[in-house]
């Protein structure tokens, strides 16, 4: 049976038909899900994608994570839930408070459109299940505040538990440890900045995300069996 | 009725009409106007809304093709591409905003274009920014490259529309009034189509979109049709609220909501708010259906208060459309706009035609309040006078044309004209999101054009893909406005073709000078005419443009600069076609043959700073064959894999810079060298001879033949290997040199001088 994947949709949004678009390529069953909703329906996943939601006015997230549906997000998070935020969806999920940081403008103070390579630092999250350490990937990145920053506890902390899943080989924003993507304890709500889905195809440059999203789906398939 | 009139005081001077206009408006309604009448006409009869003085030559251009649905006239071109899909395009300027006030000016200039696209019912999926910025000595130029790039960057990404190409040109021409134009293409179902036009009476005007505040207030008269002054006497500065504040966000639920409405056929008519808001978007809706309409310019939703009549007519506010619906769908209406967080008010009812069988605009003071204006609806729309201004050639033509580059001195070291030539845009595009929607085959920068497949949310893709370039040459347009933009369509069609595009439309944004200069007049009668030639013998039908004129500062004009983009089709995207580059071992053919001629060289412009001289002949049927020929030889014998590898293994058209210049570009791209010999002299290595594509290939006989036998002379003219661009007697550089050098022009200059400021 394929996975059903729920796609939020803020307003502003602009990633969630590619994301569908990626994760049907690899058979699951993903949907969009619109922010004003309060359910997730029968989920196996949740992605919360990438975009402007509220124009990022605020700060990026800032406003998103008082919608409606991140209620329904955050308690499906709690039952073990695979989450994963891609870009605007990681920012909203750290201003929701369920990642650890926050992501700043970009040390050049430029916006920033490139395909970056980057290297798994951790298994230990639902997107790098089964996805060896020093497996690198060609990401594209596109965003002007990405600069992922933490205090110096949380980061000795998140290094220890392997909850840093995702490093740039060349830092583009100025990210502390050329941090890329970072997971919760329990490795099941994680988010990055590069974006999976626009890895989806060799035709547009690089098919590396499917490799990340073949590892969502396969940790959806451990956690409903 | 109680009209309020206003005397012929000679406000209409400061509003940007003449005496004579102000006369012919008296003559339509026999009477003098009010003052929202009077502003009404102000703004629809200028320049940048009427084309006055353009469009008694427009006509000249060929319009037509079997794809064409929708030709000039409407938003956008609208054309068939098959599988019942159909692409709309459309191109504009927003010179004059973006000289005031960079940022805002290029982010509202995306902003526009957009609403154009999907008032017709398409989804935008993809924007080209052609801009031209004085050089970047100038501090002012730095400052408005650097804003602009910002605003496409910022309106752009946020909006969520992928810029996929470009072009950039730093010439000192475009010092006091730089050109930002913006492409943008949509697609859409080809029965979706919806038109602006207000159609059933009783039907109701529907403004959806932002509040209407006091910014843009005659942004398409005062400033968009009127020459700049001299530079720091402030008159830029005192021009600044006539340019429009954009709001990305408000624009990106405007979208999504006018594509549900339409999506669900809820909507008879829609059209965007751009230059001359509300005025030009009742009258134009109302003179397309033949009908009248009644507006309540009370029920318009404001964003302060105090606003008068005519403020309200007039606002250029952004992210506005007017919807024409049918009371029963009105509910429904509201119910998607309320989903999408976007205001919906009903402003106006379309209404019959007066007695006498002219369909009137009429605004009141609420629905049965005070007229404040009255006129028919097709006066304002299509009324305007047309100018057949006065043409001249410049007097010192011919002289111009004798004193030629190709007598200059040959350079000391062609190895450093060549590099004073290279750039490396990439700090323009990497800031711009040019990924979104999965359909960026070729990125910018990757080859001649860019290569995006034909696919959207909600429109699966059935295999085909759009190759898209935007180009200009104003080095070759001041020498000969007319064989200069012949070549530039030309140009712009092979770029396609290296992309393995057929060209299948044309939009033109045509930016010239001051048009009461006639000398201007003749560069644009000129420019037409090429254009029209090329076109026609290509078969590629223009399905739309814009004309910006009083493109001038300190009485100057800038060189005329049309800017052409070519949309070419593409049927099957199986196995991608080559980029730019090359393969170790390759031969390089050049396609076509070089004229050793240097006028309008970018060698003789930039270099030598010398701008005079002669084209190189263009023959548009030898050209077409090798347009054909190119699309072929990519589309069908496109490379792939090592063992089995194809005709072309990369692909380079020969253009701006000349020889010198795609060879480096080549070498860059590939990250490997070439030895070329044969190369006579300075004349060949930077001609910008028209009619000629670098191809690298495996099997360089059989291409030959394969060109021979398409009517298209081919040559082997050296070989791929190494880490050095060689041209034996001529260059001698190393990769690196060439890689510094692309990268120090542009983005080089710009952070050392931001770091010394």
């Amino acid at each position: 049976m394929s996975a059903t994947v729920a796609v939020v949709c803020f307003p502003g949004s602009n990633c969630e038909h590619d994301v569908v678009r990626a994760l049907g390529t690899l058979g699951a069953a993903a949907r969009v899900v619109w922010h004003g909703d309060d359910s997730l329906g029968d989920a196996d996943a949740v992605v919360l994608p990438g975009g402007f939601a509220h124009g990022d006015y605020l700060r990026p997230g800032a406003i998103a994570r008082f919608s409606p549906i991140m209620d329904a997000v955050r308690a499906f998070a709690l039952l073990g839930g695979p989450v994963v935020g891609i870009c605007n969806g990681f920012q909203v999920l750290t201003e929701a408070g369920m990642l650890p940081g926050a992501l700043r403008r970009n040390s050049g103070l430029r916006f920033v459109c490139r395909t970056a390579a980057c290297t798994v630092a951790s298994s230990s999250s639902v997107l790098t299940a089964g996805v060896p350490v020093g497996t690198r990937l060609a990401l594209p990145i596109n965003h002007g505040e990405g600069n992922y920053t933490c205090d110096a506890a949380t980061l000795a902390s998140m290094e220890e538990a392997g909850q840093v899943v995702l490093r740039y080989d060349e830092n583009p924003n100025g990210s502390v440890r050329s941090i890329a993507g970072v997971a919760n304890a329990a490795g099941n709500v994680v988010g990055l900045m590069p974006h999976p889905e626009r890895a989806s195809s060799a035709l547009i440059g690089s098919a590396d995300g499917q490799i990340l999203f073949g590892a969502l789906l396969g940790s959806v398939a451990v956690t409903t069996s | 009725m109680t009209i309020r009139r206003i005397p012929p005081d000679g406000t209409h001077r400061s509003l940007g009409l003449t005496d004579d206009e102000y006369g012919e408006i008296v003559g339509v309604l026999g009477r003098p106007p009010t003052d929202v009448e009077l502003a009404m006409y102000s703004v629809m009869w200028s320049e940048h809304c009427s084309y006055k003085s353009s469009r008694v030559h427009l006509g000249r251009l060929p319009t037509e093709g079997r794809r064409v649905i929708v030709g000039p006239g409407e938003n956008a071109g609208v054309v068939d591409v098959g599988d019942g899909i159909a692409v709309a395009v459309r191109i504009e300027s927003h010179n004059h905003p973006s000289a005031i006030e960079p940022y805002q000016g290029a982010a509202t200039g995306v902003g526009g274009i957009l609403r154009d696209i999907f008032t017709m019912g398409a989804r935008p999926i993809a924007l080209m920014d052609p801009l031209f910025i004085g050089s970047l000595d100038d501090a002012r130029s730095r400052y408005i490259l650097d804003g602009v790039v910002r605003g496409i960057s910022g309106y752009g990404n946020s909006v969520g529309v992928p810029t996929v190409g470009g072009q950039i040109t730093l010439d000192p021409t475009y010092k006091g009034n730089p050109l930002v134009n913006v492409f943008c293409l949509g697609l859409m179902h080809a029965d979706h189509l919806v038109l602006g036009r207000a159609t059933g009476v009783g039907n109701l005007a529907v403004l959806l979109g932002s509040r209407t505040g006091r910014d843009g207030i005659g942004g398409v008269s005062v400033l968009a049709s009127a020459a700049f002054g001299e530079a720091g006497s402030g008159s830029e500065a005192a021009k600044r609220p006539s340019v429009q504040v954009g709001d990305p966000y408000e624009e990106k639920r405007l979208i999504e909501a006018c594509l549900q409405l339409l999506d669900e056929h809820l909507v008879v008519g829609i059209q965007d708010l751009g230059g001359a808001g509300l005025a030009c978007a009742t009258s134009e809706t109302a003179a397309r259906g033949g009908l009248g309409m009644d507006v309540d310019v009370t029920a318009v939703a404001r964003r302060e208060p105090g606003m008068s009549a005519v403020e309200v007519m007039t606002s250029e506010s952004q992210e506005r459309m007017l919807a024409i619906v049918t009371p029963e769908a009105l509910a429904r209406v509201q119910a998607v706009c309320d989903r999408w967080e976007v205001r919906a008010t009903v402003v106006g009812r379309v209404r019959e035609r007066d007695e006498d069988g002219v369909g009137r605009l009429r605004i009141r003071d609420g629905f049965d309040g005070e007229v404040l204006a009255e006129v028919p609806a097709a006066s304002l729309a299509d009324d305007a006078p047309r100018y057949r201004r006065p043409i001249a050639a410049p007097t010192d033509l011919a002289e111009r044309r004798a004193f030629d580059p190709g007598l200059l001195a040959a350079p000391a070291d062609c190895g450093a004209d060549l590099l004073e030539l290279l750039v490396d845009p990439s700090w323009i595009y990497g800031q711009y999101d040019h990924q979104l929607f999965l359909n960026t085959v070729f990125a910018p920068g990757a080859a001649d054009a860019a290569l995006i497949k034909c696919a959207a949310p909600g429109i699966e893709w059935t295999g085909k893909a759009l190759a898209l370039s935007a180009d200009a040459n104003p080095g070759w347009c001041r020498i000969d406005p007319r064989l200069g933009t012949a070549a530039t369509v030309a140009e712009s069609a092979l770029n396609v073709a290296c992309a393995g595009g057929t060209p299948i439309a044309l939009v033109n944004c045509l930016n010239f000078g001051n048009p009461e200069h006639p000398e201007v007049m003749w560069q644009l009668s000129e420019a037409i005419d090429g254009m029209a030639e090329a076109c026609t013998a290509l078969g590629i039908p223009v399905v739309g443009g814009n004309v910006s004129l009083y493109n001038a500062s300190e009485g100057v004009d800038i060189d005329p600069t049309p800017v052409v983009a070519v949309v070419g089709l593409l049927d099957r995207l199986d196995r991608r076609p080559p980029a730019i580059g090359w393969v170790d071992g390759d031969e390089i053919v050049m396609l076509g043959r070089t004229v050793p001629v240097l006028g309008g060289s970018r060698w003789a412009r930039s270099v030598r700073h010398h701008v005079d001289g002669e084209l190189a002949p263009l023959d548009l049927s030898e050209h077409a064959r090798l347009v054909e020929l190119v699309a072929w030889l990519v589309a069908a014998e496109a490379g792939g894999e090592p063992e089995a590898p194809g005709l072309v293994s990369g692909i380079h058209d020969v253009s701006d810079g000349g020889l010198a210049v795609a060879l480096a570009e080549c070498a860059v791209a590939a990250g490997i060298g070439c030895m070329l010999r044969g190369v006579s002299s300075h004349l060949e290595l930077f001609s910008e001879s028209p009619s000629r594509v670098l191809v690298a290939t495996s099997r360089a006989p059989e291409l030959v033949r394969s060109a021979f036998a398409a009517g298209v002379e081919a040559s082997v003219i050296g070989s791929v290997g190494g880490d050095r661009l060689v041209v034996e007697g001529l260059v001698d550089l190393a990769l690196e040199d060439l890689l510094e050098a692309r990268q120090a022009n542009l983005s080089g200059v710009l952070e050392r001088r931001a770091a010394a400021s």
